[in-house]
């Protein structure tokens, strides 16, 4: 069986900021980073590897520079990585980006192993729509399992899937057959580290680009030609201000007391 | 009255086999180990030697010591008079020491007897301290006690020997025993007084007696040598020599090329000198009696990890030599013979150890190695580091906050950026003087005592990066590999050539590390560029300031210990308040961690007592107002500490914060 997982090159969102005049994001100078939720389904994936030694294979649709981010999974331990960059899959939304994603799903299915899994972050730092994985679902026809912080049980087997799925307040245990496509949360699990061996090994690694020519899509469904999002604006929202609350120096127990209550009627504490 | 060369021949050529046997089977083992280079200014390496081994310079700092020098000092003497021993019992009628001229033989023979009484004396002084006030409770083994018993065998066999000849002699020549015995005790007055004693008819039994006990010591001493701790006699004197000249507060780079090992992970991993560390160690125990791990209870014993690197090497020589893989772990349980992890992780790198040791063990690269081996080659390591690595690796700081954070410090203020047309030094903030809420008062402090003093300064501003300090002592070479490289690179292209720092930490990484990548800096901490400029005059105090109180300060290890940077922070608190800082107990190069160095600023602390509560209460009982340090990392841990043991009352200042309180307030 073969894991796929979803990554994506993002620019470090703590660094970046926002243009005031142009409301556009200012990237010069930002440097990229592997979009934080996927590095738990990165783990996710090497963890199951690690578990019933199946086969890993890490997908991102990118510019050429992207590369670096396939070679952090290739370090980390995925048996091959593959770009996905193209000039006509530039400017793409997650219609269009989940699109190319899962052709590029299908194809592996097709040529390497059968695809059993998906993994996705639950969405990305940068674009945060937390629509791209639940596209490839739909486009391969697969169950869609968004928000998993556990996965309960895997049956290669009986080809099902069992997992913890984090809503607000609440867990939610699903099962569902495979394939399955699963976007994470960061409490699934805590990723590992990369050896430095895997670390030199992979930086003298090509990574294998496949461009349209490769994959054969209509244009009129992949990049700008294929995104129907029109962006009109960006901005920081406003912050409502913040409130000071007891006395923290005076009574520091009492205050932190006062913030549970707070915090617990608003339903921000989920126990 | 002579021995029999026919018995004791074949027992000493078995003997020396035997000793033979032992120092082949140890010391070939060195050849397992890497090459290093050792051997270099040869001239140095001899006057180290004469200065610790022969003049035992560090053994005497400790009280007991001397106990050792003069054991040590009449072993050489003696040397002499077993060799005198061993020949004469191959040729017992040829070789005498007696033979020599009379004015070559008076002195010697008075020497002799002097030192077998010093080295009695001695080794009954160390049987009873071993008894009753042992330095380290495990020390009273039965080893010990042995071979203490055996020197004193040795030397009252000795006198046994000495004395019956001399009586024997009298006898014989019929000289008038009482002025035979007052003339032969100028020459010999233990022996001689001893030969006043003796009965003169049991003088043949005495004699073979004593002749044999004599040997058998003397033999059972041979061949107990090379193998048992007792080899530093062997060791000790090369391993002075051998010691690495510069001091050791940095460790080697790594070269990241496929295929490669990084750490140890095996013993064979380590290099030659190390392994012979391991036969070197002699289990004194004054390095475990002042790390701050093991007093405080944690697992780490730095004597344990010598002596289990040696029972590994031992355990594992055969298949290592034999091009196999080792199957005891060196890395393991932490049984005899094998390191665990959570001691690996407990060193401060605070290099106490290595300051102790009387022969030059180097204990603190040995345990880096072996962090090395598992962040490198296994990613394993306390959990808590995966955030510092990453923050560091991505962002370099250990917060991982946004790079274009690092100027907010000065926000308020006139800081130019560096440029080597017009700046003299680059003030290299660091991160915690950029980032860190309370040590960005001290960054504000130095910027301000730097533009009063009128020399010219600037800084990287949001091109400073990390020095990568605490990633490196914490073994993560390859990211401080990475690190190092970028910022050797930004002050080669920005033509820095002085710069001053706030921080220990990234003093030694810039002056010492960073050396290793061919950048010679001439790196100043603040406390000695403040310091100078008082001196200079640079910087007028007009007043001192009383603020402070009754001061007492802390040095930090990687200034003072791994830098000797001891006087320059205590001219500047005096300087300022007019008082030199109290001191504590413990303070120079015996002064104890804060417990945040070589990483563990960054790590949880779960087991036994806290080390910076350890250090606070040693402060308090100075009862000072202040408490001066010269580093970030120690500042957070007295402050913390303070406020656990509720002293609010009592500040923490850095110097350059004294310093400014004086010139500026």
């Amino acid at each position: 069986m073969l894991i796929v997982v979803c990554i994506k090159q993002v620019p470090d969102t703590t660094q970046v900021k926002i243009d005031p005049v142009t409301n556009t994001l200012v990237r010069d100078g930002i440097p990229f980073i592997v979009n934080p939720y996927d590095t738990h389904a990165l783990e996710e994936a090497l963890r199951l590897k690690d578990l019933f030694g199946c086969k890993v294979a890490a997908i991102s649709m990118g510019p050429p520079n992207a590369e670096g981010t396939l070679k952090k999974a290739l370090a980390l331990g995925v048996d091959f990585a593959i770009l996905l960059s193209d000039r006509v899959f530039g400017g793409a939304d997650t219609l269009a980006t989940s699109n190319v994603l899962a052709a590029a799903i299908a194809k592996l299915h097709a040529e390497v192993d059968t695809v059993g899994l998906v993994l996705c972050g639950k969405q990305t730092i940068d674009g945060d729509t937390a629509q791209v994985g639940p596209g490839i679902a739909s486009r391969l026809n697969y169950s869609q399992l968004t928000l998993v912080d556990k996965i309960v049980n895997l049956d290669l087997q009986a080809k099902k899937i069992r997992v913890s799925r984090k809503l607000e307040g609440r867990h939610e245990i699903v099962e569902s057959p495979l394939p399955a496509m699963l976007t994470v949360v960061r409490e699934l699990n805590r990723p590992r580290y990369p050896k430095v061996q895997m670390r030199l090994v992979a930086a003298d690694a090509v990574v294998e680009v496949w461009n349209n020519k490769t994959l054969q899509l209509d244009e009129q469904k992949i990049g700008l030609k294929g995104s129907p999002t029109w962006v009109s604006k960006i901005f920081s929202p406003e912050r409502d201000k913040g409130e000071i609350i007891g006395d923290g120096y005076a009574d520091p127990e009492g205050t932190a007391a006062l913030l549970i209550d707070k915090l617990m009627a608003k339903d921000m504490l989920p126990l | 009255m002579t021995p029999s060369p026919s018995l004791f021949a074949p027992l000493l050529l078995a003997s020396l086999a035997i000793f033979a046997w032992g120092c082949w089977k140890r010391l070939s083992l060195l050849s397992l180990g890497r090459p290093e280079e050792r051997f270099n200014n040869i001239g140095t390496r001899i006057g180290e030697m004469l200065r610790y081994a022969f003049g035992q310079k560090r053994v005497i700092a400790k009280p007991f010591g001397f106990n050792h020098f003069i054991i040590f000092w009449s072993f050489l003497i003696l040397m002499v008079a077993n060799t005198e021993f061993i020949l004469n019992g191959l040729f017992p009628h040829t070789i005498k020491l007696i033979r020599l001229p009379f004015e070559l033989y008076v002195p010697l023979a008075f020497m002799i007897d002097i030192a077998s009484l010093l080295a009695l004396t001695a080794v009954t002084i160390a049987a009873v301290r071993r008894l009753f006030a042992p330095p380290y409770p495990e020390a009273r083994t039965p080893e010990a006690f042995f071979i203490l018993g055996l020197i004193a065998t040795l030397m009252l066999a000795s006198f046994g020997l000495n004395a019956t000849e001399l009586a024997d002699y009298m006898l014989k020549s019929g000289a008038d025993p009482i002025s035979f015995i007052a003339a032969a005790r100028k020459i010999m007055p233990i022996s001689a007084t001893i030969a006043g004693l003796l009965p003169p008819l049991q003088l043949e039994t005495i004699h073979v007696t004593a002749w044999w006990a004599h040997a058998v010591a003397l033999l059972a001493f041979i061949c107990y040598l090379p193998n048992s701790k007792h080899m530093h006699i062997l060791t000790a004197i090369p391993n002075c020599f051998l010691h690495r000249l510069e001091k050791p507060n940095t460790q080697p780079r790594e070269d990241f090329t496929v295929g490669n090992t990084f750490g140890v992970g095996q013993v064979d991993s380590y290099s030659w000198k190390d392994l012979l560390d391991s036969f070197t160690c002699t289990e004194c125990g004054r390095c475990q009696n002042v790390c701050p791990a093991s007093i405080t209870g944690k697992p780490l014993n730095p004597r344990a990890v010598i002596h289990d690197i040696k029972v590994n090497l031992l355990e594992n020589g055969a298949e290592l030599k034999n091009g196999k893989h080792s199957h005891k772990p060196l890395i393991g349980d932490g049984g005899e013979g094998s390191v665990s992890e959570e001691s690996i992780w407990s060193c401060t790198t605070c290099g106490a150890c290595m300051e102790a040791c009387p022969v030059f063990i180097e204990h603190m690269p040995k345990i880096i190695q072996l962090r090395r081996h598992l962040v490198e080659t296994e990613a394993k390591f306390p959990e808590e580091l995966l955030n510092l690595f990453e923050n560091m690796e991505g962002r370099s700081n250990p917060w991982g906050i946004a790079p274009s954070e690092r100027t907010k410090w000065c926000s308020q203020l006139d800081v130019k950026p560096f440029d080597s047309e017009t700046t003299e030094y680059l003030f290299y903030v660091g991160c915690a003087g950029s980032f860190d809420s309370r040590n960005k008062h001290v960054s504000v402090a130095m910027a301000q005592l730097l533009d009063k003093s009128g020399i010219t300064w600037g800084i990287l501003g949001k091109d400073e990066k990390c020095c990568g300090d605490s990633v490196r002592r914490l073994g993560n070479e390859y990211v401080f590999d990475k690190m190092a490289k970028e910022n050797v690179a930004t002050f080669i292209e920005r033509g820095v050539k002085k710069v001053v720092t706030q921080c220990p930490h990234c003093f030694t990484t810039l002056k010492n590390d960073y050396r290793q990548y061919g950048l010679e800096l001439e790196v100043i901490h603040h406390s000695e560029l403040l310091r100078n400029l008082v001196e200079d005059g640079r910087l007028v105090l007009d007043k001192t300031t009383q603020e402070m109180g009754t001061t007492v300060f802390h040095d930090s290890c990687y200034l003072g210990r791994h830098n000797d940077v001891y006087a320059a922070p205590r001219a500047v608190i005096e300087a300022a308040t007019g008082q030199a800082p109290l001191e504590m107990e413990r303070n120079t190069n015996n002064a104890f961690c804060c417990g945040a160095g070589g990483g563990r600023m960054w790590m949880e602390e779960h087991v036994g007592e806290r080390i910076n509560l350890t250090r606070v209460n040693e402060a308090m009982e100075q009862s000072p107002d202040t408490i001066c340090v010269a580093c970030p990392y120690c500042m957070t841990m007295f402050e913390d500490g303070l406020k656990d043991v509720k002293a609010d009352n009592v500040k923490v200042r850095d110097v350059a914060e004294v310093m400014a309180e004086a010139l500026l307030r």
